[in-house]
């Protein structure tokens, strides 16, 4: 086993063993807490250019499989585990992991004290990291590099993950509704949330104009999660002011709600070192009951957590509130078809508790037909 | 909203006495929610007849009741106190049954008085198997298929629809008590006939077999708004067949994807709202088809369990004190998590490491029971280790069970038959079946081959097979290197098992890790996975790169617990170890806690400054005393009140350099060598029975013949499950060296003198060095040569006369000085035709201390940890916690055994023998106090699960040597109204002496030419209401066991000593007087 570097943009190194690929890597340090579910993490899209580091000691137990995948494609930049796997052992499993990061050319880090490193980002905040292995480079050179590495505030990165064409979810059952989803980085499981509720899903590609999606005659827009910071989303802020003037009911999820809630007119900002996790207590403030629910973003909502506020598109409120540390987790509008969460109702990884959020939609969409509206 | 206003005042109902299935997490759990309800200012009232419990400490409770756990008892307590509110789901099946009787008997309508956390209607979803199955389907689950049964024929019957093998599962109890795995018509017919008698509503329910699949458990909370939360998930590396108590587990899960673990997740949810578990915690287990993910719903428990005391310990999430604030009217949401301050307590805790839990069991103190493993718990306590690897994990956990044949180990190649036996002997689960697993996959049997014997997931396996490969590793001729020992450490080698491998000692291993400063660091269960920040030192070792033990400037005094509860060393050691840290934090030390048991108070992280929840071995302590002294000044070790296991560890501490508090090591050897102990009571003119240590079978002899018969002999060396034994003869004598011993001059067997029909004293006292403290002197009710630990005894002394009791203080500070003790000493004497005898002194707290603290009001364990630090007793009584003079009873009380022979069985199927000996074999205790020994002695025998009936029949059975003291307690039955009967022998005798006596046939004579039934058909027609059967001699002669092991499951009383059977005269008379009456501790203490 060949030593392996992780090299902290404040100059903090880690010791660990070369695992997957050997090579250089760069990326911006998270860690994720969620003790399961280390495959969908993998594989969303929203932790592009992030070197992720797992909490739970043991990765890989249960291998990989093709049914658990939310995009074909391992997004991270690099992977941090303690005790990765040397078998798998599960009924559904297809594929070791290690195999897996492999034929993506995924360079990892294993043996790494990851409870000292992520005691390290909860007190100093995500920065840029590197991981190297089979390298000559000095540390000093190696410090360096990380820090003239690309930075994740200011990042636009939606063009990387999303869709190149529109593909479609056809629902299950009987149709109901049509919904654009417009992909910055959409996980499987989110249309696959819909589909069965009887929605058919036209994922488009973030660039989509708005005159695109109306040629669908959608019953609802969606917006969903992906990498990168909101403050680039310009274009797309303006889309979703588009379909708010249109009446057309719109979801957003994570980097959705960031867009919805810039597009409403407030700021985004960058949390210390996110919510990275699937247990997470979410307050929804109308009903008072409190969701675990699945996390992923670095970066939240500045809006009022008390009472109403006005927006150009009218008065609304925000719903759900982090009881961790009160960061904004949804918005609503009152008087128009529009809401988002921060988190993730469609899990994967995850508990299911905010399953509820996609019925709201279904129900927004009953209660706002599109084509009244118009007329 | 903030709590529920109206609940003014709470009764909470304990566990009662330690059991199998049933041990000291309910004491942790019963604390917790004394503690929280205290805190909200709400009166609380506690019933609970364990004196051993922090719990039953007057200041943890308004008004303590040490009283039985039946419905009658606590409705003289409600009607005392009128509580607004009952909790009974935090102590386990005990309270809940109470609950379910005090409802059916109408008491909770009678003073309107409401059950908090879960109503009857769902303790009835939850247990009742037709209900939960019902519960099951209509959510979407499936549960096994399944036939509930009231008779053995509707059992016969369910089997041939089932096929065999079938699983047996009586409704209603606890700890699987009475379940099992039928693999035929035979077994069936024994093991569901016991289980129909073991449940109270005589019902069964025979089960499809899902033997092998995997097991998991959740811990699920829900509050009053309906917010549900997953604590923990624990996963059974032994599959299903194996009863979780006596599985070894893990948590978190280890092989299951999100999806998986998700739709497990989302039916525990479903199941606590479906059941309508209001408020508080509830576990739910399931089983997993390895093959295809099929998921069975094997069973919940509607209140906090065993498992949960674990969750609590492995996440760091208090699951009772949550469960109570959830069931005084607080939401999830309202609650502050303890560890983090800053974020709520409705999320679900996260783990950066893994937790192993291994089973203690004490097969050994029942040589005839089956060994093997089924779905009746046998083990009676838990090590719980914490590591950042499961492997790191499993090895802290197995060398915490304080077992030499626990922890792994490499031994030479075998040959291919050995391996094949072994393979054999992996099919059937057994208290070593890891080991042999691990020994088979060392000796090169594949992964697949195992897992086909012994169905343990092959990540499980996988991950033995590394250590073994590090193993390898680590034997490899060459310099002990940073890397090889770092590895080692990581995966969790003990010091000693490196050595093992290499040939060298355990102390040149340590010498050698402190050469290259590899040393543990130790992290902290912190709920969150580092997310937050924790405010509790609540720490685990591992081999990383940082440490998050904080300096500090305060002396710190490290407390060593007990370990693993074992019968001998218990709860009664934890409630010391937990008195030390409380009084020692009062008087501005910080305190430091290692233990490794997860069912304890004094694993809570709120009862001592700092706890390390660690293995309680040499290598493990030092490493902790090394991360304290390099955060501060510590001042010591205390190593007097956890019982034998930390008393063992004090000479290898001292000896690196440690500072022990209270007694020295030196006078803990004086009192423990039985060759120095002599010397000591020659000096101050003291007596011992006569013994002597004999080489060969011939020098028994000569030895008994000297000091004279009766002898007790045991082995100097122990072998598995052999202990001692009272022989009368030179035939009997032969016959166990014969047989237990391995008889050398290398292995001598160790003669006693025993002391026929003496009363034996057991003294609890405190010593500072010049000056003692007599805290209580009890009498054995049983004579001596019962274990102290089996026989009843009574506080205060009932028998003794005042210059015997002189006699006896003198002689403990005799003893006290010439040990030189400095804290508690424990001494049992015997007074045999006016002499007496010394017959053992330990140096430490005792089994007792808890049961004399509470019938004299004494804290006797705060006072020996005081003293440990420099206090003396004059200085304590002037505080006010010690009296002036002795201890003084207040009442009269009895503390009464608790056996568990209900659990274990024959490998033939048939129970095994219930005798009392000098081996100790209790695993719990309970405590009667009232006015009058008949009825502290009557309550103590309803407490302990053996009610004495108020009139009928009851046969007696007398070995000729206890013919003589029969006689009076025989006349006082007849004289209470009884008729008695008896088998030849003893009518004879009886009638003799005056007293009417039916005769009934013998089991060996069996049925009469006309029918006449034996008296074993008697006791099975469920005719006879007590039973008095001394045995003869050694052993199970056939008649007196199958007589016994008949009481023994037709629940029917049965005293086995003619001590025993006149104390239950007493009581028999007391109850016949009429109104039990009941009163609080703290009344009986003002």
């Amino acid at each position: 086993m060949s030593k392996a570097l992780l090299v902290l943009e404040d100059g903090r190194i880690f010791t660990g063993n070369s695992w997957s690929v050997t090579g250089i890597t760069f990326g911006e340090a998270v860690f994720s807490t969620g003790m399961t579910g280390y495959q969908e993490t993998l594989t969303d899209p929203s932790y592009h250019k992030q070197v992720v580091i797992m909490t739970a000691p043991h990765i890989g137990n249960t291998g990989m499989n093709s049914p658990d995948e939310e995009s074909n494609k391992i997004w991270v930049s690099g992977f941090v585990v303690r005790n990765p796997s040397s078998v798998v052992s599960n009924w559904r499993s297809e594929r070791s992991l290690e195999d897996d990061l492999i034929a993506q050319n995924v360079i990892g880090i294993s043996g790494v004290d990851t409870r000292a490193l992520t005691r390290h980002l909860r007190d100093r905040g995500a920065m840029k990291v590197g991981i190297f292995s089979g390298t000559e480079l000095s540390i000093e050179e190696m410090v360096t590099q990380v820090r003239s590495s690309g930075a994740m505030a200011g990042a636009y990165l939606a063009q990387d993950v999303s869709t190149d064409k529109p593909y479609v979810v056809p629902a299950l059952g009987e149709k109901k509704f049509i919904v654009a989803a417009l992909d910055l980085g959409i996980k499987a499981a989110t249309p696959r949330s819909m589909a069965a509720r009887g929605i058919e899903v036209h994922v488009l590609p973030a660039k989509t104009s708005f005159a695109e999606i109306q040629a669908l005659n959608p019953d609802g827009v969606f917006i969903s999660n992906g990498p990168g910071d909101p403050s680039t989303m310009n274009e797309t802020v303006e889309l979703v002011r588009e379909v708010l003037s249109a009446k057309i009911p719109i979801f957003g999820i994570c980097f959705g709600h960031q867009i919805l809630g810039r597009a409403l007119g407030f700021e985004s900002y960058k949390l210390q070192f996110g919510h990275r996790g699937i247990n997470q207590p979410v307050i929804d403030k109308v009903t008072e009951k409190v969701e675990i629910t699945a996390h992923n973003h670095g970066f939240a909502i500045k809006a009022p957590t008390t009472g109403t506020f006005t927006t150009v598109f009218g008065p609304g409120h925000v719903t759900h509130v982090n009881l961790n540390d009160d960061v904004v987790e949804g918005l609503a509008l009152l008087e128009q078809p529009a809401f988002s969460v921060q988190y993730h109702p469609e899990a994967a990884a995850g508990p299911h508790d905010a399953n509820y959020l996609f019925d709201r939609f279904v129900e927004l969409m009953a209660a706002n037909p599109v084509g009244e509206v118009n007329a | 909203m903030p709590r529920d206003n109206s609940i003014k005042s709470v009764l909470v109902i304990g566990s009662g006495p330690i059991v199998i299935g049933q041990a000291c997490e309910f004491d942790y759990s019963g604390t917790q929610a004394c503690r929280v309800l205290r805190a909200e200012g709400i009166r609380v009232i506690l019933v609970n007849s364990n004196p051993a419990t922090i719990m039953t400490d007057p200041e943890f409770a308004d008004a303590t009741y040490i009283e039985p756990i039946t419905a009658e008892y606590i409705e003289k307590i409600i009607e005392i106190e009128r509580p607004d509110a009952i909790l009974a789901t935090l102590g386990g099946q005990t309270a809940l049954n109470a609950a379910i009787a005090l409802n059916e008997r109408g008491t909770l309508a009678k003073f309107n008085v409401r059950l908090i956390g879960a109503d009857i209607p769902a303790i009835n979803r939850g247990e009742n198997r037709e209900l939960f199955r019902a519960i099951v389907e209509k959510v979407g689950g499936e549960s096994s298929k399944s036939i509930i049964c009231h008779t053995i024929d509707e059992v016969l019957a369910a089997a041939v629809v089932l096929n065999y093998p079938v699983v047996v599962r009586p409704s209603f109890t606890m700890g699987g008590l009475g379940s099992g795995i039928a693999f035929d018509e035979p077994s069936l017919r024994q093991i569901a006939g016991a289980g129909l008698t073991h449940s109270p509503t005589t019902e069964v329910l025979i089960e499809e077999s899902i033997i092998g699949w995997k097991e998991y458990e959740l811990e699920v909370m829900r509050d009053h708004k309906d917010n549900v939360v997953i604590v923990c998930t624990i996963e059974n590396v032994d599959p299903m067949g194996v009863h979780t108590g006596d599985s070894i587990t893990v948590a978190p899960a280890m092989t299951l994807t999100d999806v998986e673990y998700q739709r497990l997740r989302n039916l525990s949810i479903d199941i606590i709202r479906e059941v309508g578990v209001a408020t508080g915690g509830c576990n739910i287990q399931f089983a997993v088809n390895p093959v295809d993910g099929r998921i069975i719903v094997i069973e919940m428990n509607p209140r906090v369990s065993r498992s949960s005391a674990l969750a609590s310990k492995a996440t760091g999430f208090p699951i009772a004190k949550i469960a109570t604030k959830l069931a005084i009217g607080y939401s999830l949401d309202e609650i502050q998590n303890d560890i983090t301050k800053v974020t709520p307590a409705s999320f679900e805790p996260t783990l950066d490491y893994v937790v192993v839990k291994a089973p203690r069991f004490a097969f050994e103190k029942f040589a005839d029971a089956d060994p093997r493993l089924t779905t009746t718990m046998k083990s009676v306590g838990e090590a719980m280790a914490i590591g950042r690897s499961f492997a790191e994990a499993l090895q802290k956990a197995l060398r915490s069970l304080e077992r030499k044949e626990a922890p792994f180990s490499w031994p030479a190649p075998a040959s291919s038959g050995e391996i094949a036996a072994l393979l054999k002997s992996i099919e059937i689960p057994t208290e070593y079946r890891l080991q042999q697993v691990q020994r088979a996959l060392w000796w090169g049997v594949s992964i697949a081959e195992v897992f086909d014997a012994c169905k343990i997931d092959p990540w499980f396996l996988n991950q033995i097979v590394e250590l073994n490969e590090a193993a390898k590793i680590i034997a490899l001729p060459g310099e002990l290197t940073d890397e090889i020992l770092h590895n080692a450490k990581q995966l969790g080698f003990s010091d000693k098992q490196i050595g093992e491998l290499r040939g060298i000692s355990e102390s040149d291993v340590r010498a050698a890790r402190a050469n290259l400063d590899v040393h543990a660091v130790y992290k902290t269960v912190d709920t969150c996975a580092a997310e937050f920040e924790a405010f509790t030192p609540y720490h685990y070792s591992s081999y990383e790169q940082e440490t998050e033990v904080k300096s500090r400037t305060k002396p710190a005094v490290i407390i060593l617990g007990s370990g693993p509860n074992r019968i001998g060393q218990g709860i009664e050691f934890d409630y010391s170890c937990v008195h030390a840290s409380f009084t020692l934090r009062d008087s501005d030390f910080e305190t430091v806690m290692i233990n490794c048991n997860p069912e304890t108070v004094s694993t809570d992280y709120d009862t001592s400054d700092r706890l390390y929840f660690e293995p309680l071995t040499l290598e493990d302590v030092l490493e902790v005393v090394r991360a304290e002294e390099l955060a501060g000044p510590v001042l010591g070790v205390i190593t007097q009140l956890g019982g034998q296991t930390p008393l063992g560890l004090a000479a290898g501490l001292k000896a690196a350099g440690v500072n022990i508090l209270g007694t020295s090591p030196e006078a803990i050897n004086l009192a423990e060598d039985r060759g120095e102990f002599g010397e000591v009571l020659a000096q101050q003119e003291l007596v011992a029975p006569k013994f002597g240590m004999a080489a060969s079978q011939m020098e028994a002899l000569k030895i008994a013949h000297e000091i004279g018969y009766p002898v007790l002999v045991r082995p100097s060396f122990v072998l598995g499950g052999r202990g001692m034994e009272i022989v009368y003869d030179d035939e009997s004598l032969s016959g166990f060296i014969a047989r237990a011993t391995d008889i050398t001059p290398d292995r001598p067997v160790l003669v006693d003198r025993f002391l026929d029909s003496a009363i034996e004293i057991d003294v609890d006292a405190l010593f500072d060095g010049s000056e003692l403290f007599l805290g209580g002197v009890m009498e054995h009710i049983e004579e001596a040569g019962i274990h102290s630990g089996d026989s009843a005894c009574v506080l205060p002394a009932m028998t003794l006369t005042p210059e015997m009791a002189d006699e006896i203080a003198v002689a403990t500070e005799k003893i006290a000085r010439g040990v030189g003790v400095l804290g508690l000493i424990n001494i049992q004497f015997a007074i045999a035709e006016k002499q007496l005898y010394v017959l053992e002194a330990n140096p430490r707290a005792s089994r007792t201390v808890p049961f004399v603290s509470k019938a004299t009001g004494v804290p006797l364990a705060k006072a020996a940890a005081r003293i440990s630090v420099g206090a003396t007793i004059a200085q304590l009584r002037s505080e006010g916690m010690l009296p002036a003079g002795n201890g003084k009873a207040k009442g009269i009380s009895v503390k009464e055994a608790v056996l568990p022979w209900n659990r274990f069985r024959r490998v033939d199927g048939r129970g095994v023998d219930s005798v009392l000996g000098p081996e100790m074999r209790s695993t719990g205790e309970v405590m009667g106090i009232a006015a009058t020994f008949g009825e502290s002695y009557a309550k103590s025998q309803i407490s302990s699960f053996g009610p004495l009936p108020k009139a009928g029949k009851v046969f007696v059975s007398l070995a000729d040597k206890d013919k003589s003291h029969g006689i009076a307690p025989a006349k006082s039955l007849i004289e209470l109204g009884f008729s008695i009967l008896a088998t030849t022998g003893t009518a004879a005798y009886l009638r003799e002496a005056g007293i009417s006596v039916t005769e009934v046939r013998k089991y060996s004579e069996g049925q009469g030419a006309m029918g006449q039934r034996t008296i074993v058909d008697l006791l099975h027609a469920g005719e006879i209401d007590l039973v008095i059967n001394t045995p003869v001699g050694r052993g199970t002669r056939a008649d007196g066991w199958m007589i016994r092991t008949a009481a023994i499951q037709r629940s029917i009383p049965c005293i086995t000593t003619t001590a025993g059977f006149a104390a239950a005269v007493s009581g028999i008379a007391a109850l016949q007087q009429g109104e039990m009456s009941v009163k609080s501790i703290q009344k009986w203490l003002a």
